[in-house]
């Protein structure tokens, strides 16, 4: 709920802050709402369009209408996947526009109690602190140190939630003891002649509960000729923050990683996880108006790779044998790694190179499969029918093995397979997990 | 705002879950696609069926309330924006393809049904259905025949009116009426079919069509053809047609437009030429390889720099893909982009290309075109700035013109967008008072407490035609 006083101050600072070109560059063709998960499982309902979300915001900014609830409603259910921007023959900068406006709502408006507790816990208390982030074992944990659960259970609103953990808990990798979390190198030789030097993002979540795919990362780089470095005074990159209208925080960590990263000279900067990777590469935009980090931010983000472009890149595929026993494959894009990092051809050349691999395309497998950060847990029931969708296009390619390239998307697969009864007969992987384990030394 | 009496009746009608007059629901139902148009409605309805429809209109009419049917919301006339608020009646719910006869060659359709999914599934079965408006990834059916929306394919193939042959309609009295049929031949009476096509909703809401269907050509090919001089690709234009070849799409892109469709397709559009012209034909391998092969000549000889066919179906597919982003890619130059669609003989496409291109300096004003170069219809588009008053005075100026001009070449105001909102004032030009009276004795037999749609096609105010020295 917000008060009258609230909504006017989010008014005034909409008038002040949003973007107006931007808004007005959006010329209601309507091409985005084919793309629009959220339009498409809402039974095609404008407000839940990326055209509607616009005219929403300018409608705020012009003072045509108050920022009610229903205006925050449109905004949160948004997945931010951003399939809209790639379909824009406009241009429009739709991710930009949404982060400052739920920048502006959350800033201004008065959580309860409780939900600023979690806030504060999760972004201020945990997430910018990797030794944290190693000390929570698992995501259930999380939930319930953190209060989430409480409030579910007590408030009975998000009474859905409880259920899908306890799914989720079951899809949970296997997590690493902490003293293999604390002792991380920091510089890894190339395997061969190195051809590149490179930097690594682990990434907070990457580097805790899925230290398996680190290492595996890290082992393809090497053997595709890579010197790689690991800075120390890295930090978590802030897309949850950005996403959930913590802007501040998000320019903070922002800042920390620039610095982190400038200290070796090094040819790219490398990550694992489409979810970090476009909001890295986005530090330009998050920092524009900073004189003194814009420029850093923008060399920052000329180094940027996701795992499977550099691989290709440096020709890995032909350079390494990859092999595996004859199995069927199908590859989830992350929408981020797609949309924001325009990596999409690079992950299926790879997955294409394996030898045994039978590659079936799924179909709208450029469509969102509804994780989206936290929004499977604090819009799960949107997040639900996308899933749905998403595993009746996954089950008609009949595929063994559904590759993803982000860790949210990867969880929220798993979460699927397991939900349609399928973990007997398929299972969901990351790719690089998958490449290392079909290289053929 | 509309009474408690109404509101409960229509709640009664569609159920609570159907019914929305929330701020947040009227408004992203306040505009279309049509730049300066923006006026709230009172509700916004989804009925589930004809009956609902019906008894919607019934509660409408006599309450005098305005209702405003709306597909998706792409039109370009400001032809489903509610300026005189009122009731938006979506056909999310009505949205089934409900049967593909493959005897008579027709398709029955609701109107909510999306265009393109029309059009896949009917090329499923080996048939084809030619209009495809630029927006057809999301335009539905009910919108294109209520705009009688063209195409890139009208050149051959015509626009939508040509491919319907029957309609259910709700009129603005409640009354269901079944129009045409499946029938290759119909003169039972006045053909109420055509007049609805077209029509922008002002004379009842169509709640069912049967569309004609016909066999899919055997092939396609593609071709661009670039020019250094905009008036050799306009000439080219006249000349295949008076050569006697109808290509299925003969498309035009001035260097503006292509810089900027490259810009987001990024499929290597050449932009360092003056013009393009995009070319189809599609038939039995013979004769597309025949008629490609002379236009490629007519082109040459009309000086084109050169003339490269697409080699894979894919490429041509993006070629036409890329073109139908034309308008909303010209969006990236400047906030807003005002376009028209005045339309010529064919023969006079040399003499329109010329004129925009004077007028735009005459004005002072930045005009792109791109457009069905091989209809006549033209797609002069402005890139301005909603906020600049004076400029957008001066284009306004400048469109007035070029109606002027269409006009006098034996064209019209509008050769497929519609009257709507937009050109409503300078439909006299065009029609003449006469014809106005026509056309309004026609909107007072059906709707004579003009609920459907009101405020478009017919202008409070003609606007006065200057009379343009050339």
């Amino acid at each position: 709920m917000t008060t009258v006083q609230e909504r006017e101050i989010i008014a005034d600072q909409f008038a002040e802050k949003m973007n107006e070109d931007e808004l007005l560059n959006c010329m209601r063709c309507g091409f985005c709402l084919p793309h629009c998960p959220t339009y498409i499982e809402s039974g095609l309902k404008e407000s839940h369009s990326p055209r509607g979300r616009i005219a929403l915001m300018k409608a705020v900014t012009d003072g045509l209408i108050e920022p009610d609830e229903d205006v925050e409603r449109s905004l949160s259910l948004c997945l931010g996947c951003r399939a809209c921007e790639p379909v824009c023959p406009s241009g429009v900068k739709y991710g930009h526009l949404l982060e400052e406006a739920r920048d502006i709502i959350h800033q201004n408006k008065k959580h309860s109690l409780p939900v600023k507790a979690i806030r504060k816990a999760a972004f201020n208390g945990l997430f910018p602190h990797q030794e944290r982030m190693q000390n929570m074992t698992s995501l259930l944990g999380f939930y319930q140190r953190s209060g989430l659960q409480y409030i579910a259970r007590k408030t009975g609103v998000l009474s859905i939630l409880p259920d899908n953990l306890a799914t989720m808990e079951k899809v949970l990798p296997k997590v690493p003891k902490k003293s293999e979390m604390k002792n991380r190198p920091t510089e890894l030789p190339a395997i061969g002649n190195p051809v590149k030097k490179v930097a690594f993002f682990s990434g907070c979540l990457m580097d805790t509960m899925f230290l398996d795919t680190n290492k595996a990362t890290l082992k393809l780089l090497q053997l595709a000729g890579c010197e790689i470095v690991i800075p120390k005074a890295q930090a978590c990159c802030g897309a949850l923050h950005g996403h959930s209208g913590e802007k501040e925080g998000a320019k903070q960590l922002a800042k920390r990683n620039i610095e982190a990263f400038e200290a070796d000279e090094v040819d790219y900067i490398i990550t694992n996880a489409g979810g970090c990777g476009a909001f890295l590469i986005d530090y330009d935009h998050l920092l524009q108006d900073e004189p003194e980090w814009y420029e850093r931010a923008i060399a920052f983000k000329n180094k940027m790779k996701d795992i499977s472009e550099i691989l290709v890149d440096l020709r890995f595929q032909e350079k390494v044998r990859l092999k595996l026993p004859s199995q069927s494959v199908t590859y989830q894009d992350s929408c981020h790694l797609r949309n924001v990092m325009k990596t999409s051809k690079a992950p299926r050349i790879l997955l294409q190179s394996i030898e045994g691999i039978d590659f079936r395309e799924m179909k709208d497998a450029d469509r969102c499969c509804g994780s989206a950060g936290i929004y499977n847990i604090v819009e799960s029931e949107m997040s639900m029918k996308i899933l749905d969708s998403k595993m009746e296009h996954t089950k008609s390619t009949q595929a063994d093995i559904v590759v993803t390239a982000n860790p949210g998307c990867l969880l929220q697969m798993q979460l699927g397979i397991e939900r349609e009864n399928l973990s007997e007969c398929t299972k969901a992987v990351h790719i690089v997990d998958l490449l290392l384990e079909a290289v053929v030394l | 705002m509309l009474t408690k009496q109404v509101k409960q009746q229509l709640l009664s009608i569609v159920g609570p879950e159907n019914y929305d007059d929330s701020k947040v629901e009227c408004l992203v139902y306040s505009y279309d696609a049509t730049p300066g148009y923006q006026s709230m409605p009172n509700a916004v309805i989804k009925p589930g069926c004809t009956n609902e429809v019906a008894a919607i209109v019934k509660v409408c009419n006599e309450h005098k309330v305005p209702i405003i049917p709306r597909g998706s919301g792409t039109n370009l006339s400001g032809g489903t924006c509610p300026t005189e608020g009122g009731l938006v009646l979506l056909f999310n719910r009505m949205n089934s393809l409900i049967e593909i006869d493959e005897e008579n060659l027709t398709a029955t359709v609701q109107p909510g049904l999306i265009t393109l999914d029309l059009i896949s599934a009917v090329e499923k079965k080996g048939l084809f259905y030619p209009p495809d408006p630029s927006s057809m990834k999301i335009s539905t059916i009910g919108g294109n025949i209520n705009e009688n929306s063209g195409g890139l394919r009208g050149l051959k193939y015509g626009v939508t009116r040509d491919y319907v042959i029957g309609l259910e309609v709700v009129l603005p009295n409640g009354d269901i009426i079944r129009t045409g049929g499946k029938l290759a031949k119909d003169v039972a009476g006045y053909d109420l079919t055509k007049l609805f096509v077209g029509s922008e909703g002002t004379l009842g809401i169509v709640t069912e069509a049967i569309l004609k269907l016909i066999p899919i050509p055997e092939t396609t090919k593609t071709m661009l053809a670039l020019y250094h001089d905009l008036d050799a690709a306009a000439q080219s234009v006249a000349k295949i047609i008076s050569n006697k070849i109808i290509p299925v799409t003969l498309e035009f892109l001035d260097r503006p437009t292509l810089i900027v469709v490259e810009d987001f397709a990024k499929i290597g559009l050449p932009t360092n030429v003056e013009a393009v012209l995009l070319i189809e034909q599609d038939g039995p391998p013979e004769v597309v390889e025949r008629d490609m092969k002379r236009m490629a000549d007519i082109c040459l000889e009309e000086k084109a720099v050169s003339v490269e066919i697409a080699e894979t179906e894919l490429d041509a597919v993006a070629l036409k893909t890329a073109r139908r982003t034309a308008l909303s890619a010209l969006a990236r130059l400047k906030p807003t982009t005002i376009l028209e669609d005045a339309t010529v003989p064919r023969s006079e496409i040399a003499k329109m290309v010329r004129a925009i291109n004077e007028i735009a300096t005459k004005h002072n004003v930045n005009i792109c075109t791109f457009g069905h170069a091989g209809d006549g219809n033209l797609h002069p588009t402005c890139i301005t700035d909603a906020r600049d008053h004076d400029e957008m005075e001066r284009v306004e100026l400048a469109f007035a013109d070029i109606f002027a001009v269409a006009i006098d070449l034996g064209g019209t105001i509008t050769g497929e967008h519609g009257v709507g909102a937009m050109k409503a004032p300078y439909l006299e030009w065009k029609l003449k008072k006469e014809g106005i009276a026509a056309m309004k004795g026609i909107k007072q037999a059906f709707d004579p407490n003009n609920i459907m749609n009101p405020g478009k096609v017919f202008a409070k105010e003609s606007r006065k035609r200057v009379v343009v020295s050339s």
